[in-house]
């Protein structure tokens, strides 16, 4: 199952929901990963979105490319990352009307950074739908050098930018799309917990 | 608008702070509209204020005390002078006739503080208004303001005939392709389908005018996938008269009755009891006010209470709602 229950956290943590099909002039769905499988859900129950759905999928290590192509959406690219297709997501907002819908499914890092383009578009935020799916390792930036280091999954981990240790904190920043690495041995260098998986 | 807290640069204590003004100029729109101009008594500048404020202007009529919310339409980059467009209501009840036949050049008059419950987002790409009649006050201040800053917008104006234009002059002359007027008399309709498909991504969508555009203008955006974050609209209830109520103030130890031309918060505020207020029109939720006893119906006229909190009977906005029956009982 590719579905987790995040904890309830403070706030600035972004939440996330299941799609639901809306009304819309065109319908635009991007997803990594096990996110092609809400994409995959979302389609079963609205079948009536895909003749005019455009669907931007990055399988990373996942082979659901198939399964969305059979859902015969009016365009369907497949790119092999996040930084291979943004230029394509940029065009899509550029040229795009109102009346687009947006359906964000997969890890939060995707999430985040297609959410932050839209945002960028002069879109609201709370009008995109994003339905978490699949691993739940995160897009962290490190606040001492501003790096940022994508798909952490440990708690404790280590900037792979300055090398310092990090803790990974829930404050989450919308424009950079990026959760807080904060140095945790800053006080006593050295001194750092043992790492462990996110949620374990 | 339900939700967003007023933004306002007045005083928290309401009614504490007034502006006293001066009328500094008056100017027949048409047969129904008339433009008052202010300047303070002090000859300071005006508060700063952004496109879409209102201001509630006070005025004393005889003994009654009127004070009724008019959108500034002035420049907000010229402070020396606030405006107002007040169209004259012969049905209303009576603020708009006063300023029409009463106020004069020279008088004396206090406003409020500006408030704004109508904003523009600035992260738009676009603004798109639609206004209708007397609803093209806030967006003469909005346009102003964006033209300081190279904003993109469009104006779809739909008045009632060529004579009741107002400022269709200006508009048309100034911004002739940003403009766009429709005449009622002339079966001149917008075309609200066409224009909301293919807006560029990032537009938003404003409208003030009579309740049935609003209406019109929200639900085909919806239906259209336009998100509720990017629709918005100015719609001030003016308060309707009714059968007399009797009300018991708890806090106050006093009892009022309310009379069929008053509101509930004009029938309050009669008593000397302070009362708050932002937008007197059930738009900002400024006057909120817990029922702690009822027998009866509430006639609630506001929209900013959700519906379960109208069905609760727990809540009142006493700009705008009434009551008929035998126990009212508020925590004022
Ligand atoms: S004063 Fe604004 S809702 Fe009553």
């Amino acid at each position: 199952m590719s579905t987790f229950e995040f904890p309830p956290s403070i706030r600035s943590r972004p939440v996330y929901c299941v799609l639901e099909a809306r009304p819309g002039k065109a319908h635009l769905m991007i997803a990594d990963a096990e996110g092609a499988e809400a994409l995959i859900d979302l389609a079963l129950r609205a079948p009536e979105l895909m003749a005019k759905a455009h669907v931007i999928y990055i399988p990373k290590a996942t082979d659901f490319g198939a399964a969305l192509n059979a859902l015969n959406p009016a365009q369907y690219y497949e790119g092999p990352s996040y930084s291979a297709a943004v230029s394509r997501i940029k065009r899509v907002f550029s040229d795009a009307s109102m009346g687009l819908q947006i359906y964000l499914s997969g890890t939060e890092g995707l999430m985040g950074q297609a959410l932050s383009e839209a945002m960028q578009a002069g879109y609201d935020h709370t009008a995109i739908q994003t339905e978490h799916r699949g691993s739940l390792a995160r897009r962290m930036q490190c606040v001492h050098c501003k790096g940022i280091t994508e798909d952490v999954s440990n708690d404790p981990f280590q900037c792979s930018h300055c090398g310092l240790n990090l803790f990974v904190r829930d404050h989450y920043s919308r424009r950079l799309a990026a959760f807080q690495g904060v140095c945790i041995d800053a006080e006593e260098p050295g001194n750092v917990p043992p790492s462990k998986e996110l949620y374990s | 608008m339900t939700g967003t807290a007023p933004n306002s640069t007045a005083p928290k204590t309401v009614g504490a702070a007034k502006l006293a003004v001066r009328v500094s100029a008056i100017t027949t729109l048409n047969a129904l509209v008339t433009r008052f101009e202010f300047q303070r008594i002090d000859g300071a500048d005006f508060p700063t204020f952004s496109g879409g404020a209102h201001t509630v202007v006070e005025m004393m009529d005889g003994e009654k005390k009127r004070l009724n919310p008019y959108s500034l339409m002035s420049d907000p980059a010229e402070l020396s002078t606030y405006a107002i467009s007040v169209r004259r209501d012969d049905q209303g009840r009576g603020g708009s006739l006063f300023m029409h036949q009463k106020i004069k050049v020279g008088d004396e008059m206090a406003l409020s503080y500006p408030v704004n419950l109508f904003v523009l987002d600035l992260r738009a790409r676009k603004h798109l208004f639609v206004a209708g009649g007397i609803g093209i006050t806030p967006f003469l201040a909005q346009i102003k303001q964006l033209e300081a800053i190279g904003g993109n917008w469009e104006l779809h104006y739909s008045c009632r005939s060529p004579d009741l234009g107002s400022y269709v002059d200006e508009l048309t002359e100034y911004y002739p392709h940003a403009t766009s007027v429709y005449y009622d008399d002339k079966k001149q309709l917008i075309d609200l389908d066409n224009l909301l498909d293919g807006q560029p991504f990032g537009t938003h969508l404003y409208v003030c005018g009579p309740k049935g555009m609003i209406d019109w203008v929200r639900k085909t955006a919806t239906a259209t996938g336009w998100p509720q974050a990017h629709v918005h609209h100015e719609e001030f209830f003016a308060p309707q008269p009714g059968r007399p109520f009797a009300v018991r103030l708890k806090k106050s130890e006093l009892t009022v009755e309310v009379g069929a031309q008053e509101s509930l918060l004009e029938a309050i505020e009669r008593l000397g009891v302070d009362a708050p207020y932002l937008c007197r029109g059930g738009a900002c939720g400024q006057c909120e006010t817990d029922v702690l006893d009822s027998d009866g119906t509430f006639l609630h006229r506001d929209h900013w209470l959700e519906d379960d909190e109208k069905e609760s009977g727990e809540k009142i906005m006493p700009c705008v709602s009434r009551f008929e029956g035998k126990i009212l009982v508020l925590n004022r």
